[in-house]
């Protein structure tokens, strides 16, 4: 073989080598968590691992859609996982646990089921304190029992003017935050039949109350948390037609059509928080209890391992300005 | 405007001539395919922000269609990669042939294969995938791996580069195109080739192969089927092979009589028209149809896709042959006619291709920093984000080429009347007509 033909093809098979071995050696080298909408497979992977105290850096990449990332029961900015792009996120964990990490982009009729989990652990790692028992069970509320309000006020009802009428009564034994986290806004109006209001004024009594009971400031963090992980099936204004309303109701007669005995169709229709029978007879510690736990085979997911306490109360404090007119409370 | 032989400059033809330049070029464009099937494999599934979309069919097709095609003919062709490593193997060599050559089965291509109908379905069949094949980057990747296995295999079985005459659905359309190229590669002497012995342009020397493409240079009257790869120019004994420049569209003035060549007008020309409106319409509808593949709005999309384009539109080109005598003669002078097709179709891709070109140019630079989308960026550009490029010269760029395009299919029109002996009237009519489509289609 002339000696040109033999450095040629050195030539071509280096050539071959390097075009075959730079992509491979820093696809290996360059592990990455894609994002993908639920149906694809959501996270990939979807379990990390990572130990308390060291910085754990994760690099996200969509390959489909605008996706979003942040962990639950932590202080975190979300951040955008773009399609096609590399977002590089560090997490330093302070105690072991398993958090939940989880999209917060509207991607799809099954965002929500876009999660994950980060598995922290570590050397001196505390144990895991015993498990808060909610409120919801303490109390043995049936979160799927029906709980409708028989009465409904007339028009919205107004905290300004309960307030100037609470004036005049006695209300200190409803003012404590256990009156309020324990009963429906029914109970109370039941409660104030004693007094010779009439029923719109005690509906805006328990405006007042149910105002009282929470800031502006939980108002805001609630209506921000709402429009982030709510609007999304219960819509903007709260009246359940969210942008995935449509597409869950039909997901979910395709799927109630599958079932033998079935009648009724509305099982992944999200709920309408405008509704006053449904949410004056629903006491906080049962929103929280549905929150916390999500709607057991309605979509309505479980938020308990991504808010924290303090979130869920302001989301539900939030929840009743759908009902009641607080006068821009929220900041 | 007479020729200008190129290959009088004694750099040039040195350059064309010697096989180290050629190589140079076929190393990097082989390691570009191989690295686009790769980063299609392995690189991130979204179309926009991997290499091999952007770089394969949107900057490829740019260079090609916007470039290549129009002033070079088969100049791609004479640096495609594709049919290097299997003719490598054919030849036992990557440069001057060996002094013993490998033994491979060597056949013929089938007679009855001799013509690129072949072609016509490869197109076809990728045009009806299209939707999916110019967005997802895995499938783009075992397509070009496809058509490398495929050449690799086909040269073992065949002689020449079987692949590259016959089965290409690239090369089919850049051969009909290539006609309109203001270059040429063609004989100087007829009488000198009349008299060679031995003919080693066609069949090989010591100084190289015998035509990869088949074909006896002595008889290039088109550029069609000339692959442009120097071969003959390296071969020829007696300094008989010229490349020349030469006025576009010099091959159109005697049109070809065969009907696949025709079809190819057609199909090209049709397709154009669809993908405007599918790719660049308005019409979600189309765009799902298109996309849903095996769905059964795919399967109306692709018999509404075929039927345009093997029933609608050449039934009504029929009626341009204005003279019947029989069947034989009547199909001579519809696919003489249909020459008048070919520039058109080459200036709708041009005015289709600059809207999607301009539109996701941008792309190109963030690719080229971050080619898998790994999160690189080797140059700086990774971020650019996405923006629409001289899109004030789109409408006027596209209008231009349309319009330029009538023009020159109804020159082209004329000339193909003479030689089938029909008035070029209807003809320059329904270049008019789908002109007329294809500008609301794109505006």
């Amino acid at each position: 073989m002339k000696r040109s033909e033999l450095l040629s093809r050195i030539l071509i098979t280096a050539g071959m080598l390097l075009a075959v071995g730079t992509p491979l050696f820093f696809w290996t080298q360059t592990p990455l968590i894609h994002a993908r909408m639920a149906e694809n497979g959501g996270w990939n992977p979807d379990v990390i691992q990572a130990e308390v105290g060291n910085p754990l850096h994760l690099r996200l990449t969509s390959d489909d859609v605008m996706h979003g990332f942040s962990v639950g029961q932590m202080k975190m900015d979300a951040v955008d996982v773009e399609p096609g792009k590399v977002t590089d996120v560090t997490l330093t964990f302070d105690k072991p646990g398993i958090y939940t990490f989880f999209c917060t982009r509207w991607c799809g009729v099954n965002h929500w089921r876009m999660r994950g989990t980060i598995e922290v652990s570590g050397p001196g790692a505390n144990p895991e304190p015993a498990p808060t028992i909610p409120l919801y069970v303490t109390l043995g509320f049936d979160l799927d029992a029906p709980h409708e309000s028989p009465v409904i006020p007339s028009n919205q009802p107004s905290a300004v003017r309960g307030q100037q009428l609470a004036t005049n009564l006695e209300m200190s034994k409803f003012s404590n935050p256990d009156f309020y986290r324990t009963n429906s806004p029914y109970q109370l109006f039941e409660a104030l039949s004693s007094t010779n209001l009439s029923d719109l004024e005690k509906w805006d009594v328990v405006s007042y109350i149910w105002q009282s009971n929470t800031t502006p400031k939980a108002l805001t963090n609630g209506r921000d948390l709402y429009a982030q992980n709510c609007a999304a099936c219960h819509g903007e204004n709260g009246g359940g037609d969210g942008v995935f309303a449509d597409d869950l109701a039909k997901a979910g007669e395709a799927s109630m059509e599958s079932m033998t005995g079935a009648t009724d169709m509305l099982m992944q229709t999200p709920v309408d928080f405008t509704d006053s029978k449904r949410i004056l007879g629903a006491a906080p510690a049962l929103l929280q209890g549905k929150i916390l736990r999500g709607g057991m085979g309605t979509g309505m997911p479980m938020w308990g391992s991504i808010f924290t306490e303090e979130q869920i109360w302001d989301l539900v404090a939030y929840l009743y300005s759908f009902q009641f007119d607080y006068q821009g409370e929220a900041q | 405007m007479a020729k200008i032989e190129l290959t009088r400059n004694t750099s040039i033809k040195n350059a064309l001539i010697s096989r180290y330049p050629q190589l140079a070029v076929f190393v990097v464009m082989l390691m570009g395919y191989i690295f686009a099937i790769l980063a299609g494999l392995v690189g991130t599934p979204v179309g926009s922000h991997n290499f091999i979309i952007v770089f394969v069919w949107i900057a490829w097709w740019a260079i090609l269609i916007l470039v290549a095609v129009p002033f070079f003919g088969r100049g791609w062709c004479a640096v495609c990669p594709i049919p290097l490593p299997g003719e490598w193997l054919q030849r036992g060599a990557v440069l001057n042939p060996p002094e013993k050559k490998p033994k491979w089965f060597n056949l013929r291509w089938p007679k009855a294969l001799r013509n690129i109908w072949l072609q016509n379905i490869s197109f076809l069949l990728l045009a009806l995938f299209s939707s999916v094949l110019l967005t997802t980057p895995n499938i783009t990747g075992i397509v070009l791996a496809g058509m490398l296995f495929a050449a690799i295999g086909l040269s073992t079985i065949f002689e020449r580069r079987a692949f590259c005459r016959y089965l290409c659905p690239v090369g089919g359309f850049i051969g009909l195109y290539s006609q309109t190229a203001p270059i040429e590669l063609r004989i100087k002497d007829k009488q000198v080739c009349a008299t060679c012995e031995g003919k080693p342009c066609y069949n090989g020397s010591t100084n190289g192969y015998g035509c990869p493409w088949d074909v006896f240079p002595g008889g290039l009257t088109k550029n069609t089927y000339c692959g442009l790869c120097m071969e003959c120019l390296r071969t020829c004994p007696h300094d008989n092979i010229a490349v020349n420049m030469r006025p576009f569209s010099a091959d159109l003035a005697k049109p070809s009589t065969r009907m696949d060549e025709a079809f190819k007008a057609f199909i090209m020309l049709g397709s154009a028209m669809i993908y405007a409106g599918v790719l660049l319409g308005p019409w979600g509808v189309l765009k799902d149809a298109a996309y849903n593949v095996g769905t059964s709005a795919w399967f109306i999309y692709a018999a509404v896709f075929l039927s345009i384009i093997f029933l609608v539109m050449p039934s009504f080109f029929a009626l341009c042959v204005t003279r019947f005598e029989n069947l034989n003669i009547f199909k001579k002078r519809f696919a003489t006619l249909s020459a008048a097709l070919i520039p058109l179709g080459l200036m709708f891709w041009v005015a289709f291709s600059l809207s999607f070109v301009l539109t996701n140019a941008s792309y190109i630079l963030a690719s080229l920093s971050d080619p898998l989308g790994l999160g690189w960026n080797l140059f700086g550009t990774a971020q650019t984000t996405w923006q629409p490029m001289l899109t004030t010269i789109l409408a006027p760029g596209q209008t231009l080429a349309l319009v330029g395009g009538l023009i020159w299919s109804a020159r082209t029109a004329q000339k193909a009347a003479n030689e089938a002996k029909v008035s070029a009237i209807p003809v320059i009519g329904y270049c008019l007509i789908v002109t007329a489509v294809m500008l609301w289609l794109l505006l």
